[in-house]
């Protein structure tokens, strides 16, 4: 097991160079670079700010220097935020996104299980279409819409919340925007676990166990762990999204998160905080997915690595 | 069983929270902005957002006051020398830097310096171009060293400054956040890490605290400032508040004290909920479409005339910005300072509907018709307010035969394929005023402003009016010359003017002193906070 987990670390480094390739000259080709504004630069003063960028070096040797700063754990100065590099900007913004997102998940895990669960066991009852309808909801009803509602009903309307702000992370400050992370994810694990719970429960080794005589919480602890195989293998990537930040609700909200990284850095061509931002996903997209193999391994009796 | 302790406890934490919350210390100004600063380096900032922090930071030489006015700010008196190129400057005697430090006329040298050094990598360096040999050094022309540029510190509180020319918005010019002094004690010591709040040192009436990315800024009142008596708010925290909708909510929960824009679609929405906390007022800038001179049937004056005739500006204000933008018929907008009326096209006072029948009469002159229509491409950057305003623009031309299609991209792209000279039809972009004066607007259409003449206008009376202008120092004399050139734009339509910018802003009754300006200049030092 343990030479499985160190092969697959060791075949994310030529995987992360082929992301981190693809994604430099890709952002490259895209029109317009980081000093085309609105308001347009005076043609000397935007010679100035190429040179100081290297940006007027050809661009095999940015794709050097990038990669030779990388391998140092310098990502380089951010373009759109001059008085931080990107590893400064992730060094504040991550941890934020990260603590959003973990509450965000154990809470879809958790509720979302729970009622999945319910809805799986009272098949076809009141409180399955309820948990159905709520989950149909929870996943068609974008982030967009919920934070503004949110914000109005228990910011404004009720002012049991602030409508905004991070405040350094004080509590009334984050439930609004982890409620409105999870809902959706909440939404698909309820669905995923109420429907492999179905099919479980009909399953032959759990007629067996029924025929057995054993009670309904071993029936059902057992049916969970078939169940939970397909959402394991969802959460991974819904994992690393999660907690890498979301760009709709850090803006609506106000959070310090890296979220809007991805989306601000890709429109304000900010090169190295793209960069940035795919590497730290990649690493996260790759890490989970190693998790999740693990985690099936320990779940599913079938599963063996050598 | 599950879901009802789910409930309860739901409930419970609802109502410990309620019971949690307690009101922000009101003694703090809370204060919306755009965004957050690209960088809190004076000298290199370029946006809006970083004007509205370095006006509560600095203290220039002048400053606008809370009516945007020109007034005094670091410097005590002035004197103009007779032919306009020497301006010395009396700094106040009682001038500090945040730590305490005495203001001295060197610092200033310093600053100027640093900002036209190209090395420092200022994006707005341009601004101060008008002073002796800035832009020979910052263009590194002729040899020119940096003791070379025209600024001189006679004594500790003398600052003398050359000019290349005589320039009547001189000292307009150095209310833009590019006249702000440096602290170079600071700057030589801490490099690009003198922003960092630990290092912080600067000479306006707040002093910079805190600073978490995307979350907050802090700004405390200056002890050492020379007007400290006089300010009355003790503490700023300056919010990013890109997202206008929302920053309008937390206004609403009294979260924001002040916000920069507010939603167009909510505007009347927000009156009717808010009242006299909405202001909205003129501000100095112009939102126009360009047309390509440089292809047909664009270089046609009929064309041209025809198009921007038809457009309905007032509806585009009152009913795609919800009034929050004022129609425009001049390039250069109403206020603007060293100027009179702006030249508007003569058929600006006729109605919609004349128009269109001129419009009709030119297209046909033209060439165009039913059988014939003319096609247009609008390139715009996407946005919900200039998707909106196109389709309008369309839907107009529509009614004089003309068939639209529109291209949109990002800001990025869209204005990188302007200035790269790409081929267009009609392009939509916007100017907004560095300094108050007709010249700001006008040289944008200059044949050798290949930078920012996106039409292509080439017109040799415009330029030998705008080179007149420049040498002209009677001030009414130069107006009428500038005039005479706009006149020039509004008959020729190489850019269609349709919209004037204004200043948007959700204002707390609590905040007192306020009042909408022309330049969007809002000093927290002359506000006051009620409870």
């Amino acid at each position: 097991m343990l030479t499985y987990i160190l092969r697959r670390l060791l075949s994310t480094i030529p995987t992360l160079l082929v992301v981190i390739t693809i994604s430099f000259f890709l952002i490259r080709v895209a029109p317009g670079g980081p000093f085309d504004l609105e308001q347009p630069l005076n043609e000397a003063v935007l010679a100035n700010l190429r040179k100081l960028y290297k940006l007027d070096e050809p661009l095999w040797r940015q794709y050097l220097l990038y990669l030779q700063g990388l391998v140092r754990g310098d990502f380089g100065p951010s373009f759109s935020s001059q008085d931080l590099t990107v590893a400064e900007l992730f060094a504040k913004g991550l941890p934020v996104s990260i603590r959003l997102g973990a509450l965000a998940l154990t809470l879809a895990v958790f509720v979302g299980g729970a009622l999945g669960v319910i809805a799986a066991l009272r098949q076809n009852q009141p409180a399955d279409y309820v948990v159905v309808t709520a989950a149909t909801a929870g996943i068609t009803v974008p982030t967009f819409v919920t934070a503004p509602l949110f914000q109005v009903t228990f910011g404004l309307w009720l002012a049991w919340l602030p409508v905004g702000g991070w405040n350094d992370g004080a509590v009334r400050n984050t439930v609004l925007p982890v409620l409105v992370l999870a809902l959706p994810q909440m939404a698909v694990v309820a669905r995923m676990i109420r429907a492999a719970m179905i099919e479980m429960l009909r399953a032959n080794h759990i007629r067996t166990l029924r025929a057995q005589g054993l009670s309904n919480a071993t029936i059902i602890r057992h049916a969970l762990r078939g169940a939970a195989l397909p959402v394991v293998s969802y959460l991974g990537p819904a994992a690393a999204a999660l907690l890498t930040g979301s760009v709709v609700v850090e803006t609506i909200f106000g959070l310090p998160g890296i979220g809007r990284y991805f989306v601000e850095g890709a429109l304000n061509r900010d090169y190295t905080l793209v960069m940035g931002t795919v590497v730290v996903i990649a690493c996260f997209v790759l890490v989970f997915n190693l998790i999740v193999d693990v985690l099936y391994a320990a779940l599913d009796p079938r599963v063996r690595y050598a | 069983m599950f879901q009802a302790k789910t409930l309860f406890y739901a409930a419970a934490f609802a109502t410990a929270t309620l019971l949690s919350s307690t009101a922000f210390a009101q003694v703090t100004f809370l204060r919306g902005n755009d965004g957050d600063p690209e960088t809190l380096d004076v000298q290199k900032g370029s946006t809006v957002t970083e004007a509205h922090l370095m006006r509560d930071l600095y203290d220039g030489l002048m400053i606008h006051n809370a009516k945007g006015e020109v007034v005094y700010g670091v410097a005590a008196s002035h004197i103009e020398s007779a032919g306009g190129t020497v301006f010395t400057f009396k700094l106040r005697p009682n001038a500090k830097w945040s730590n305490g430090d005495d203001f001295k006329a060197s610092d200033y040298v310093f600053a100027f310096r640093r900002i036209i050094n190209p090395d420092t990598g200022a994006k707005y360096a341009n601004i101060l171009f008008p002073i002796k040999n800035a832009e020979k050094v910052n263009k590194k022309q002729d040899g020119a060293k940096l003791e070379d540029i025209g600024v001189k510190a006679i004594d500790d509180k003398t600052l003398e400054i050359t000019l290349e020319r005589p320039t009547p918005y001189f000292l307009e010019l150095l209310t833009h956040q590019t006249g702000y002094p440096v602290h170079e004690a600071s700057v030589k010591k801490h490099g690009a890490d003198y922003t960092k709040p630990e290092n912080w040192v600067s000479n306006g009436a707040y002093s910079l605290k805190e600073w978490t990315p995307n979350s907050h800024i802090r700004l405390d009142k200056s002890p050492s400032f020379h007007d400290a008596a006089n300010v009355q708010i003790e503490r700023i925290m300056y919010f990013p508040t890109p997202d206008y909708a929302a920053a309008s909510r937390r206004f609403m929960a009294g979260e924001l004290h002040f916000t920069t824009d507010i939603p167009a679609d909510q505007t009347k929405f927000l009156k009717e909920k808010l009242g006299d906390q909405v202001k909205i007022a003129p501000y100095l800038g112009t939102y126009y479409l360009a047309f390509n001179m440089a292809k047909k049937p664009f270089d046609d004056v009929r064309v041209r005339q025809a198009l921007s005739m038809t457009i309905d500006r007032e509806f585009i204000a009152e009913q795609i910005w919800g009034g929050t933008m004022l129609p425009g018929y001049s390039f250069v907008p109403p206020g603007i300072g060293n100027y009179g009326k702006p030249a508007a096209p003569d058929w600006a006072e006729k109605s919609p509907i004349d128009r269109e029948d001129t419009a009709k009469k030119l297209l046909t002159a033209a060439g165009f018709g039913p059988g014939k229509p003319l096609k247009v491409e609008i390139r715009y950057n996407t946005t919900d307010n200039n998707r909106r305003t196109v389709v309008a623009i369309a839907d107009q031309w529509k009614q004089v035969g003309v068939e639209t299609t529109f291209i949109n991209t990002d800001a990025k792209t869209h204005f990188a394929f302007l200035r790269e000279r790409g081929e267009f039809d009609a392009a939509r972009a916007g100017w907004i005023g560095d300094y108050s004066d007709p010249q700001n607007f006008l040289f944008l259409f200059q044949k050798d402003n290949t930078g920012f003449n996106y039409a292509r206008f080439d017109n040799a009376e415009f330029d030998g009016l705008m080179k007149q202008a420049e040498s002209e120092t009677d001030l009414k004399k130069r107006a009428d010359i500038m005039f005479k050139a706009e006149q020039i734009i509004a008959r020729e339509q190489p850019y269609a003017s349709v919209l004037f910018y204004s200043t948007k802003n959700l204002v707390s009754n609590k905040l007192q002193g306020f009042s909408s300006n022309l330049r969007g200049a809002y000093a927290t030092r002359f506000y006051r906070l009620n409870p």
